[in-house]
């Protein structure tokens, strides 16, 4: 190995990577009570944007449930007028006194269920057209929020936010405010009407109605955590199975099937285990709150039947109890859901508002301007920069250089110097943290982001394809770009001929679930993608790693034709991709070790001559030789 | 071609024509026939194995139903005979009273037993079933698992499964709705024929009413879960995607088009809101001119003394019970369609052959075998009439290394797939160690041909338990040093925990290099006598690579090698060289002699590329081919 003494440093951008992950976005386990409280205050004031629906339904609910206590009230009377009871003047009189009871009692099962579907109905509109407002301001928000947000929350609790914890706050309005008026009016009004027909039977028929409340919530919360970690579990089952049908060639190459068998099994009982218990729980909860509820009905018909013998009262007032409490029945049971939809909207709340709140810590500045590229020049200032919680070792230090239209920089390294992350700094995807970089003369945290993401235009490493044609994936920067753009574009990126070689051409989808492209198309394709934002300064990041040599000179080629508008940076681990630049910067440990041309660096005989000994010569100085041994 | 004629301004006022998030989806049937004899047996041998408990459960089911039907009854009992007016009767109240406290007492004990039993069945059943997919999946062709995306695969065993599971704890509580039903129908008869038929004739009303409803509803049901996912869709793209999204100033263009997917989907799930929302005054209705029937004829019945008061109180209850049985049961169309479509798509993943399985009387490969691997006339294709492999033969002497080297689509994957058996050859053998590969077990192969991806593979877990994939019971020290040999020891030691420091998935937060190294490590833990390796196309840097490289040899000391080589350095090091062409071998010898010979590997190698991979097709002067 040549002289240089480098520090085979494998502390590459990946691990570093893990390191800022290890700070995670905090996901509140369960909010404190204050914090729980100011959330759901938050989802009110959210769902009173719609105060004409919120009120709509809130007074369905009041007379839906008031109709409805009124049912037991007329069968009652039905019962004794049929008995005679209640009317004096004989047979016809009582009759007359019965087919006014029924029609009332239609007239009013009609209006309840008009205004329990009205009440349903506006209940879950406002629900869906909050939900509607939260969806947009996520999508929004997840749009705008910087590389180093996205580099702390996991892409998957991410998902969770937007579609699990949104539910639970948009079904808030529906699951938990209705039935608190709901039950409300049922047991406030149903309560004063038994108490005050009959003290006694009233209390009895509402006996059961604490056990069950109580009951029903303490169920739905246990079940509500067992739900939480049930999920965990399933997750881990599922991570299991997606990664054995992934990789299962390692699987088939290791002959270990009944090692993976093993692994599912584990996964499968825990869960397994879990969702009997749960079944247990929920069930053993359902048959007892059934019983508590007939149990109450055999007292009321027991105390009710002797006070009916005793003449207190007559049978249909015992039969009006008795339907009172199987209309009753339902909502409370049904409290212990509602309990839970509180539960659920403050965690879930909670989570997403604090999303929602976070800070943009790359925005425009306030009378920011849009960037005017006149002469094209890019310099960096004695830039540096450090990433958010990686430890204050800096990852890019006193970096300067400066470059004009028609000038390529060349940025060379070992892993983990640095090198990338200058490419992440010119678009803003991070802020400098000491120094500056601007483009004629501007700086660009006071230029308009739109502005400058349009004039520079960053080849990623690992490029993410939409679904979609490649077509529109080329185009994706520029969706109006005429055909012939999008084609020019892929023919400097080398990739026309393959594309039209494709059965369906330019209308072929790729992408995660489209054909699948190698990774040198992938990165080819990519090119083709920032060619079309026509960017002032063109940054490589190591994107042309999987392109071969022959077809990356070509690519070069091609692109020289208008390289002259541009500020060009290529960083490479291969000096066959940028030994041709103007000015070739060696970075190690975030600062410029040397920089020069090609020329320059090998005759300085440091490390760039190292590097090049050892890619560009390995037959002469590659240590070892497979099979040699 | 010049840049100045394409700089005419775009028009970007209108709406971007090719702007698309999140929109392409794969479209699967929801439902199927609502009864499909093969599939319900299918299902039913998975149930055979609990039918004891789902006997116990339907038959809690039916006594739960009858005890529900017997609490009018009673109450009727208590009111005509324990109460009337003038002739009460406390010995007959008490009576009641016991009969009713025995019934909820039965009551309670059958819903207990009912809904644990289905609960707990259901759960079983499904758990089964998925594990019958998984273990059939590890048997089958790898060709069916090239075709087939393991998200396809994964919704499969996850939602096909789960609406199984709600068909079967609904089939249960079918069986009580249609007790319930006729119960309530039998016993209104019987109480009073004219009366129950009377108030009956409402049900139809029901019945025709759903009829109309069910087709309509289901479609904006059907909508409103459609565009869910959709919205669902766009919104995982935009996640997952955000970088590039920003990078390239999409963000207002996807705003709006994210808008319209989240509008089209609030207006279908107000549309199915609707529809839903509609039956409630329907039902009420009904219930009401019930009540109204009975009110009316009922109590002049009772007013002429022709019907006895508690006759007409149990009427009014079991009114109140009415439709329930007819909504759920309607329902139960539905859940059963979409029960048929799943299971049509379970079956088809437990329906696919396995190709390759242990021959009768397979003998197991011993470490004491030569560990030469040879191919004799071997013809092999993924797809009939298009062989990849042509009459191949070659021969890797023990403990020789042989590279494999051809353009994109000469065949050397399918050499190296053939030498582990992932697929059977059409014809000539394949035999490693002597014997040829379908003689011998497909564990024991396993464990004496080690095998390292091109991409390497690694799972969620700790790095110690990847480098021991498998071979769990090796120690800590012994992990250790085969990481110190393939030269992974120092960046492992360097990560937070060490070898115990957590993969994010597939080694997310390693770099290539880092998970090529950890895959060499897990090689030379597995001991194999023969290692088959598909050098990592994708540039490495170079100081990685210098490790890469050591390791190999490490890796190959004493073994076997058959290598599939990207690099000049892998290949010149190499004892033998074989140039594959469109499936035919067509040089082989070592560097010096191939250069000599002035062909294909000549000419590859005078390009003067650090890598043979991604070569177009006019430096090999072969037609482009499918990637093996």
């Amino acid at each position: 190995m040549s002289g240089s003494g480098w520090i085979f440093s494998l502390n590459t951008d990946a691990t570093s990577g893990a390191a800022k992950r290890g700070k995670s976005f905090a996901h509140v386990a369960e909010a404190s009570w204050g914090k729980g409280l100011s959330t759901l205050l938050r989802i009110v004031r959210m769902t009173l944007r719609h105060p004409w629906q919120v009120a709509i339904t809130i007074v369905s609910t009041f007379v839906a449930a008031t109709l409805q206590l009124f049912i037991p009230r007329l069968l009652g009377h039905a019962i004794d007028q049929a008995q005679g009871v209640m009317t004096a003047g004989g047979g016809a009189a009582a009759e007359q006194a019965l087919w006014t009871t029924a029609l009332t009692l239609l007239v009013v099962s009609i209006l309840r269920g008009l205004f329990t579907m009205a009440q349903n109905y506006y209940g879950e509109a406002v629900g869906h057209r909050t939900g509607y407002e939260l969806r947009l301001a996520f999508y929004e928000k997840i749009q705008r929020l910087s590389f180093s947000f996205h580099d702390r929350v996991h892409t998957g609790d991410l998902i969770t936010l937007g579609l699990l914890d949104l539910d639970g706050v948009r079904m808030f309005f529906s699951t938990g405010i209705l039935r608190v008026v709901l039950l409300g009016v049922l047991i406030g009004v149903g309560s004063y009407l038994l108490i005050s027909t009959d003290i006694e039977l009233g209390l009895l028929s509402l006996s059961f109605v604490p056990f069950v409340a109580w009951r029903s919530s303490v169920t739905q919360l246990r079940l509500r955590s067992t739900w939480l970690t049930l999920q965990e579990r399933l997750s881990v089952l599922s991570r299991v199975m997606d990664e054995n049908l992934g990789g299962i060639r390692v699987v088939r190459a290791f002959a270990a099937q009944q090692h993976e068998l093993e692994k599912f099994d584990r996964a499968k009982l825990s869960a397994l285990e879990l969702a009997d218990q749960r079944v247990d729980i929920r069930v053993s909860n359902t048959s007892a709150m059934n019983f508590s509820f007939l149990a109450a009905m055999g007292l009321v018909l027991w105390f009710g039947g002797q006070k009916v013998i005793a003449g207190e009262i007559s049978v249909g007032t015992l039969a009006q109890f008795l339907t009172f409490m199987t209309i009753l029945q339902m909502p409370v049971r049904q409290l212990g859901l509602m309990v839970n939809s509180f539960a659920r909207a403050s965690t879930c709340g909670t989570r997403l508002f604090e999303l929602l709140d976070a800070e943009l810590d790359i925005e425009d500045a306030p009378g920011a301007k849009d960037l005017v590229v006149s002469e094209g020049v890019l310099r960096f200032d004695n830039v540096g920069f450090r990433y958010a919680g990686a430890g204050g070792r800096p990852a890019l230090l006193g970096i300067s250089f400066e470059a004009r239209s028609g000038e390529t920089v060349g940025v060379v390294g070992p892993p983990g110097s640095g090198k990338s992350t200058i490419a992440h700094l010119i678009p803003r995807f991070y802020d400098v943290t000491s120094g500056a970089i601007t483009i004629d003369g501007q700086d660009i945290r006071a230029v308009t982001l739109q502005s400058l993401r349009k004039a520079v235009g960053v080849v990623q490493q690992d490029a993410f394809l939409f679904t979609t044609s490649i077509e529109n994936n080329i185009a994706y920067g520029n969706p109006w770009a005429r055909e012939t753009r999008i084609g020019q574009a892929a023919e400097y990126a080398q990739l026309h001929n393959y594309i039209i070689g494709l059965p369906a051409g330019y209308t072929t989808v790729v992408g995660e679930r489209g054909a699948s492209l190698s990774g040198g198309q992938r990165q080819r394709l990519t090119i083709a993608r920032t060619l079309m934002l026509r960017p002032s300064v063109l940054v490589f990041d190591d994107s042309t790693a999987a392109v071969d040599a022959g077809t990356e000179q070509r690519i070069r080629t091609a692109m020289k034709r208008f390289a002259k508008d541009r500020v060009t940076l290529i960083i490479s681990h291969r000096l066959s991709s940028l030994m041709h630049a103007d000015q070739i910067l060696f970075i190690e440990n975030g600062r410029i070790a040397e920089r020069g041309t090609h020329q320059e660096l090998l005759a300085l005989g440091g490390r760039y001559r190292a590097l090049y000994d050892l890619q560009l010569r390995p037959e002469d100085d590659l240590p070892v030789a497979v099979g040699a041994a | 071609m010049s840049t100045q004629n394409d700089d005419e301004k775009e028009d970007t006022s209108g709406r971007p024509t090719k702007a698309v998030v999140g929109s392409h989806r794969d479209e699967e049937e929801v439902f199927g026939k609502a009864y499909d004899p093969r599939i319900i047996s299918r299902i039913w041998s998975f149930v055979k194995p609990y039918q004891g408990r789902i006997f116990i459960s339907v038959t809690a089911v039916l006594v739960f139903t009858l005890t529900q039907l017997a609490i009018p009854l009673v109450i009727r009992y208590a009111i005509d005979h324990g109460m009337a007016a003038g002739r009460p009767d406390r010995s007959v109240m008490n009576w009641a009273i016991g009969a009713f406290a025995l019934i909820i007492l039965i009551n309670y004990a059958a819903s207990y037993v009912q809904e644990s039993v289905v609960g707990k069945v259901a759960e079983n059943v499904l758990s089964d079933l998925r594990r019958a997919m998984f273990s059939h999946l590890q048997r089958v062709s790898l060709s069916f698992m090239d075709k087939t995306e393991v998200g396809r695969l994964m919704s499969r065993l996850q939602g096909d499964v789960n609406s199984m599971q709600e068909f079967l704890e609904t089939s249960v509580m079918s069986v009580g709705d249609i007790v319930l039903l006729f119960g309530i129908v039998t016993v209104l008869l019987w109480l009073d024929f004219r009366l129950g038929l009377l108030t009956l004739s409402t049900m139809p009303a029901l019945f025709i009413v759903r009829l109309f409803w069910l087709p309509r509803a289901k479609v904006a049901f059907m909508a409103a879960h459609e565009t869910n996912s959709i919205a669902n869709g766009a919104l995982a793209e935009g996640i997952h995607g955000v970088r590039t999204v920003q990078s390239l100033e999409r963000q207002h263009v996807n705003f709006d088009l994210y808008d319209e997917k989240v509008l089209a989907n609030l207006k279908t799930h107000l549309t199915s809101a609707k529809y839903a929302q509609v039956m409630v005054p329907i039902v009420d209705t009904l219930t009401g001119i019930a009540m109204a029937t009975v009110i009316v004829v009922g109590g002049s019945m009772v007013l002429s003394h022709s019907l006895d008061i508690g006759v007409m109180v149990a009427f009014l209850f079991y009114i109140q019970r009415f439709f329930d049985p007819i909504r759920s049961l309607t329902m139960q169309y539905s859940v059963m369609q979409r029960a048929m479509a799943s299971g049509q798509r379970i079956s088809e993943v437990l329906d696919v052959p396995v190709d390759v399985s242990d021959r009768r009387g397979a003998v197991k490969l011993t470490r004491d075998m030569d560990g030469s691997v040879e191919f004799r006339n071997v013809t092999f294709g993924y797809r009939q009439n298009q062989p990849v492999l042509k009459n191949v033969s070659f021969r890797v002497n023990p403990s020789e290394t042989v590279a494999l080297v051809g353009p994109t689509g000469s065949g050397k994957s399918s050499c190296m797939a053939l030498v582990h058996r992932f697929y059977d050859v059409w014809s000539g053998e394949v035999r490693v160690g002597g014997h040829d590969v379908r003689d011998v077990t497909q564990d024991s192969l396993g464990d004496q041909v080690a095998m390292v991806l091109q991409e390497p593979f690694l799972f969620s877990g700790t790095v110690l338990e990847n480098i021991r994939y498998h071979k769990t019971g090796a120690t800590r020290e012994e992990v250790m040093r085969a990481a110190q040999a393939v030269g992974a020891h120092d960046f492992i030691e360097h990560l937070p925990d060490g070898y115990d420091t957590e993969l994010e998935q597939r080694g997310g937060n390693l770099s290539l290099g880092q998970r090529q190294l950890i895959s060499f490590a897990r090689a030379l833990v597995a001991d194999a006598k023969i290692l088959v390796l598909d050098e990592a196309t994708a540039s490495i840097d170079s100081y990685t690579e210098m490790l890469i490289q050591k390791a190999l040899v490490t890796l190959l000391e004493g073994r076997t090698g058959l290598v599939i080589a990207h690099r000049l350095a892998t290949i010149r090091g190499a004892d033998r060289i074989i140039v594959l062409q469109n499936g035919e071998i067509v040089e082989s010898g070592n560097h010096e002699q191939l250069m000599a010979a002035k062909g294909l590997y000549a000419r590859l190698y005078n390009m003067n590329y650090a890598s043979f991979d991604d070569m177009s097709e006019e430096d090999t002067g072969a037609p482009a081919g499918k990637a093996t």
